[in-house]
């Protein structure tokens, strides 16, 4: 079953990320881009991580997406690009290598370092087989607000100060008094 | 029904995050488009996520998905704050074209 579920997931998600590089419109890129999103959502769930694949679907798949569409239709950039005009001569093919080659590089490592995958932590819940549906969410909840709490106060400051400094970008300037 | 049931291992997730992230850098070389190379990095930054998880269920260790988390709220910040220097960028010039955006180079 978990093959199954491994096998449709990783197609959503090669075909999603195909489409984002491949598709001329930047409409479907965005929406190929959702396809990948929700596969990679689907082997959270098939790994026992409930809570980071709802995470996923509603930041992920919901806003940002939805943020790229906006600004999408807002510049008014909704037309297609020629993908035949290649302005650096032979940059594709030179890319094209490059990939193939990080492909190959980190497959080698994982397969090598396969090994190094050892127990050492205290466990992680697995909801189906338990009998508390809310497993994952406690523990993750007892990791990030008991051992990770600094980080979390951290990110709070990280989200206003990227809200303040994005509303400071996209502002009009209208006065002189403003620099 | 086969005989054999196989069941993926972690390194099978971690060769398709592989491949995800490889994807992902191609893209952001090839394409022009910012808004194209934006999704890009949101590929990369996916695949890191599934390598996280992946080795955080494989030791048996709550952290890996603890950090995915605050991946995901600094993917977030990024992704605000970039749009917001495409938007002011695009707003001074028509094209949509990052080999155009060159006044910076000396």
């Amino acid at each position: 079953m978990e093959l199954f579920v491994f096998v449709c997931s990783s197609i959503m998600v090669l075909v999603g990320a195909l489409g984002v590089i491949f598709r001329k419109h930047p409409v479907h890129a965005a929406l190929s881009l959702v396809l990948t999103l929700f596969g990679v959502a689907v082997q959270f769930v098939s790994q026992s991580a409930e809570f980071l694949a709802a995470v996923q679907v509603i930041v992920y798949a919901g806003a940002i997406v939805i943020l790229f569409l906006f600004v999408i239709m807002l510049l008014g950039v909704d037309r297609a690009e020629d993908l035949q005009i290649e302005p650096l001569t032979g940059q594709r093919w030179i890319a094209g290598v490059v990939g193939l080659g990080m492909v190959g590089l980190l497959t080698a490592a994982v397969v090598s370092g396969s090994d190094a995958l050892r127990l050492r932590g205290a466990g992680i819940a697995d909801p189906v087989a338990g009998e508390n549906a809310d497993a994952n969410i406690q523990q993750l909840a007892n990791s990030i607000f008991s051992d990770y709490v600094f980080a979390f106060e951290i990110t709070s400051v990280l989200l206003v100060v990227a809200v303040v400094g994005t509303v400071l970008l996209a502002r009009r300037r209208t006065g002189k008094g403003m620099a | 029904m086969i005989g054999l049931v196989v069941v993926p291992t972690p390194t099978w997730y971690l060769v398709l995050s592989a491949v995800l992230f490889s994807i992902g850098a191609v893209g952001v070389l090839v394409r022009r488009n910012p808004l194209v190379m934006f999704m890009c990095i949101e590929l990369m930054l996916n695949a890191v996520n599934l390598t996280f998880v992946t080795v955080g269920r494989a030791m048996s260790d709550i952290d890996g998905q603890a950090i995915v988390f605050f991946v995901m709220v600094v993917a977030a910040a990024e992704v605000v704050v970039g749009l917001g220097i495409i938007v002011s960028i695009m707003r001074r010039r028509s094209g949509v074209n990052v080999d155009d955006l060159s006044e910076l180079k000396g």
